[in-house]
């Protein structure tokens, strides 16, 4: 049989290789997505002292340390029964959003974006950053560096540090803000919400306004009918800090709300022998292998998921474009993955308006940020949206705090499975018996898992580590016959 | 004058290393100004054919973080070393094992154990595990072998330089780029990018006497954000730290946990922090200091948290079958490893 | 029995008390196992922890610090400040996989020469079951066979010329 090795995938976080095998007449017969790294952090967390975790889990992925740090400091308020006072709250939800409005400013411009902005045909050395600078001007890129560094700014204000914050504890956060440092957040903020308004202007002009784009944005082997899951407030509207977690059906019907505690009764993990990633699936509607339809529990997380998995946005902004956008792409639910670039700038812009909002509330300067827990330490459960998807922190610990179990989902865990089935029907409708395969053709079946801004970092809680990409055609007696290098 | 050629890798690592690089912001473009970078895979594409067909010393300088856990990465790290001039380990994981290195407290069996069968939501009946080689009904499919220990990269192959940090802080950054473009580089196996002294040198809080009665977890006091944290009773690692960070942890009222590993002159950062913690304790009856000390809970990750595998004792003992046991087990000595 | 297992054992004793009272049970002749290498520390405050892990780490089956009793240390409180360190030594080595056996901290003053060779019988008779230490045998033990350069990594398959 032949087969056809991608590795390393590109432009993403983490580490992930795909082999391709074709049948005896030269269509896709399978695709396999491994994840070849893992690193063991619920193993050796075990013994650590559960305090510790807000600083330790953030080493999962320096990318989206934030996202960890949250998640971990919640579950330890769960741990303790100790509720921070709403100051605190919202000083983690601000630092939260600072880091949203990065990391999808990021993901945009220098990962995923570059498909849409530069072409996907575009040659390779085109196809990043430099390449969307070029086509858009060195302002702009310009622009975009210092709103990420603007944003690491306000993150570092709020956390001690960029990469790897400290704030976030038990009860609480560790210190509160001065006037000035919020009156510079205010500005950051401002300016963070201008941003999101260009970067959707630009996806307009850019994406929405080129007809070949948006027909490749709906084009079927790019779309996937899953459940989807995202954590709503109560009036289901997406927040990335806190709520519920929502289950809907491909359809957009309501299968499941609940909240972190709960999540052993919804979410399972299987485990298969060619990766070291697990795969996340909806206890109540079983895992059935990697097939798509409605009957089997494989679902989706982050920014497509997210917005279709809730009724609305909580900001008036984002509220607009995300009425804009169902209305454009029809449907009560939008199943075409590439569409998650563009629910990716609606948070974007949800983020920088929340950001703006709670840089501006007058609490957000008290100096009551601490609550002392009273109660031995015991179990928790915290759950927030990293920008790539749910994460969810699960610890048990022993009276002196020390973890006896640690479970960890992370983000593009959830998106394992479905990843799997887009690349592999990308694969089977680009790759075609008889056409030749070449760097665009195998550059369209990177964007079937590129879209989901994917972090193997994180779900793995492993070590991310981009290889080259090397794609490689054999004949059925195992002879190559093309290689196609790629980065 | 010549550009230099400019490698960044990151092997068994979180990314942080390469996002502290990249908020150098617009420095970037000055960094571009004197090299070509010539191998970035998170930033720019680059081939693995053309770093394997480079001829030996040809990248001038390679920043190298992550450490090793897997034959992948290994086979990097001596790619890497065979094509570079300098090679830097770059960060707490290349430098010292980082905190992936707290995985040596068990081995290969011990995390896919847990990994794999002993986590609340894992549904494995039939007992699977990553395999290095896996026959599927296509074909073969293979990925990297885990081994059963984490190493820094200097364990693997030589190493010129160390810059430390969890990450490196970005302004220690731009001075070792700026060092590097002037060649202005130390002795090789230096430490740059760091202070020669310790965190408590740098450290600007009041330090008056240390005589602790009782140590607190961080949830337990709202500490006086201008004194001493250890005076007051959190364990702070800076005592046995190097020094150069610019003290973020402190300034955010939070205690230093090591990552810039090591003082100048300390063999072992947890054996020295033993040392230092145990000293400040204010008592002479020894069940009152068991009881004391007892409270820090987990000397070893609180101690060893970026540098475990690069102490002395580099690992734990595992016991066959490995098992990652309850802290409360350990602390009785009831693990007892048969030879 | 077969090879009969002697530990090996490292003692830091304290130049005015303990080593003193190991010399005493030399010069009274009294009979205890041979197999404790001394290492003469002129206060067991001087033992710093690094000490201990070294001794494991290059071979000892078990480590002793031996001082003088509390409150008649020469230097005044230097005993004390061990105590305290090995109180935290102590947790660590469990954490390390070290049975508690292996690590003693004793006060043995001048004139307890048979208070010193009980203490190291005691002490090789709790070793002896246990077996070796042989650290270093055991981080050999958990290495790998040094991955061959391309073996695992695919890009080695590929031969064809890059685009």
């Amino acid at each position: 049989m032949n087969r056809v090795t991608i590795d390393p995938i590109t432009r993403l976080e983490g580490h992930g290789k795909i082999e391709i095998f074709l049948d005896g007449d030269g269509e896709v017969a399978n695709a396999y997505f491994q994840i070849p790294e893992l690193r063991g952090f619920e193993a050796f967390c075990r013994g650590r002292h559960v305090e510790e975790m807000p600083r330790i889990t953030t080493r999962i992925c320096g990318v989206c340390p934030e996202a960890h740090h949250m998640a971990s400091a919640k579950t330890l308020d769960d741990v303790y029964k100790v509720e921070p006072p709403s100051a605190a709250k919202k000083l983690r939800e601000l630092l939260y959003s600072a880091f949203y409005v990065g990391d999808h400013t990021t993901h945009f411009y220098a990962l995923g974006g570059p498909d849409f902005v530069v072409g996907p045909d575009a040659p390779a050395a085109e196809r990043n950053v430099l390449g969307v600078v070029a086509k858009v001007g060195l302002d702009l890129g310009k622009a975009v560096i210092n709103q990420r560094l603007q944003c690491q700014e306000a993150v570092a204000i709020l956390g001690g540090k960029a990469v790897h914050p400290v704030s976030a504890i038990a009860g609480g956060v560790s210190k509160p803000i001065t006037e000035p440092e919020r009156r510079r957040l205010e500005e950051i903020a401002r300016a963070s919400v201008e941003f999101g308004k260009l970067s959707l202007k630009l996806f307009d002009q850019i994406v929405l306004a080129n007809k070949a784009y948006v027909d490749m944005i709906l084009d079927e082997p790019y779309s996937l009918q899953t459940y989807y899951m995202g954590l709503v407030d109560e009036q289901n509207r997406v927040n990335f800090y806190d709520g519920k977690l929502r289950v809907v059906d491909p359809q957009g019907r309501q299968l499941a709300k609940f909240s972190a505690s709960e999540y052993l009764q919804h979410i399972g993990e299987h485990v298969e022998p060619w990766t070291y990633l697990k795969f996340p699936y909806l206890k109540s509607v079983g895992w059935k292998g990697l097939v798509e339809g409605a009957d089997n529990g494989i679902y989706r997380v982050a920014p497509l998921a997210r917005l279709n998995a809730a009724e609305g946005m909580a900001t008036p902004l984002a509220q607009a474009e995300y009425e804009r956008m169902y209305d454009i792409l029809g449907g009560q639910r939008v199943h075409a993955t590439l569409a998650t670039h563009w629910a990716r700038l609606i948070e974007l812009l949800y983020a920088a308006e929340r950001m703006l909002e709670l840089a501006t509330d007058p609490e957000i300067t008290s100096r009551e940020v601490r609550t002392l827990p009273t109660a031995k330490p015991r179990e928790g459960f915290g759950v927030v949206e990293a920008p790539r998807g749910t994460l969810i922190h699960h610890y048990v610990t022993d009276d002196r705090g020390l973890l006896q179990k640690v479970n960890l989902i992370v983000g593009t865990g959830h998106n394992y499975a479905a990843i799997c089935l887009s690349i592999r029907k990308a694969a089977q409708a680009l790759l075609r018996a008889g056409q030749p395969i070449d760097e665009g053709m195998l550059n369209r079946v990177e964007m079937a898992y590129r879209a989901y801004d994917p972090c193997f970092g994180c779900a793995t809680h492993a070590l991310p580590g981009a290889a080259p990409l090397v794609l490689s055609v054999y004949d059925a007696q195992g002879q190559l016959i093309k290689s196609v290098a790629r980065c | 004058m010549e550009k230099l050629k400019l490698a960044l890798y990151w092997a068994a690592s979180c990314g942080g290393c390469e996002i502290a690089v990249l908020d150098l912001g617009e420095r970037i473009l000055d960094l571009a100004a004197i090299a070509d970078i010539v191998f970035w895979p998170v930033a720019l594409d680059f081939k693995y054919r053309d770093v394997e067909t480079l001829p030996d010393n040809s990248i001038d300088v390679c920043l190298f973080n992550g450490g090793v856990r897997t034959s992948e990465n290994e086979h990097m790290a001596r790619l890497l070393r065979a094509k570079s001039k300098v090679l830097v380990a770059f960060g707490s994981c290349a430098h010292l094992g980082g905190i992936p290195g707290l995985a040596n407290v068990t081995n290969r069996a011990g995390v896919f154990d847990v990994v794999y069968r002993d986590t609340a939501s894992t549904v494995n009946g039939d007992g699977l595990q990553p395999q290095p080689v896996c026959q599927v009904p296509e074909g073969e499919l293979r990925i990297p072998r885990f081994y059963n220990s984490v190493r820094p990269l200097g364990q693997v192959v030589p190493v010129d330089y160390y810059q430390p940090g969890c990450p490196p802080d970005t302004e220690q950054i731009w001075n070792v780029v700026q060092a590097i473009a002037g060649a202005r580089l130390p002795t090789p196996g230096s430490v740059v990018g760091a202070s020669d002294k310790t965190l408590c040198d740098e450290c600007d809080r009041i330090k008056e006497e240390k005589k602790v009665k009782q140590f607190y977890h961080i949830s337990e006091i709202v500490p006086d954000p201008k004194r001493c944290l250890l005076e007051q009773g959190v364990v702070c690692c800076g005592p046995a730290t190097r020094g150069g960070c610019g003290q973020r942890c402190l300034n955010a009222n939070m205690p230093c946990r090591g990552c810039y590993g090591p003082a100048p002159g300390v063999a072992d950062q947890g054996a020295k922090l033993i040392s230092a913690i145990s000293s400040v304790l204010d008592s002479e009856d020894p069940r009152e200091i068991d009881r004391t000390l007892s409270k820090i809970g987990d000397p070893l990750g609180t101690f060893y948290r970026f540098s475990f595998p690069s102490s002395l004792m580099a690992r734990a003992r595992v016991q066959e079958p490995p098992m990652v046991a309850a802290p409360s087990s350990l602390m009785a000595g009831a693990r007892v490893s048969q030879p | 029995m077969a090879t009969e297992f002697k530990p090996k054992i490292v003692g830091f004793l304290c130049n005015w008390c303990a080593y003193s009272g190991a010399d005493m049970a030399g010069t009274a002749r009294t009979s205890y196992p041979p197999l404790v290498r001394i290492v003469r520390v002129m206060c067991s405050g001087r033992v710093d922890p690094t000490f201990v892990l070294k001794a494991f780490r290059e071979g000892a089956d078990g480590v002793i610090v031996a001082g003088c009793h509390p409150g008649d240390c020469h230097y005044t409180a230097g005993n004390l400040k061990t105590m305290r360190r090995a109180a935290l030594l102590r947790q660590l080595l469990a954490q390390l996989g070290i049975e508690k056996e292996r690590f003693r901290l004793e006060w043995v003053s001048a004139s307890e020469g048979s208070k010193w060779a009980h203490v190291v019988q005691e002490m090789v008779d709790a070793l002896t079951p246990l077996g070796p230490l042989n650290w270093k045998g055991m981080l050999a033990s958990t290495e790998e066979p040094t991955a061959e350069p391309g073996v695992e990594v695919p890009v080695a398959a590929a031969t064809g010329s890059s685009r």
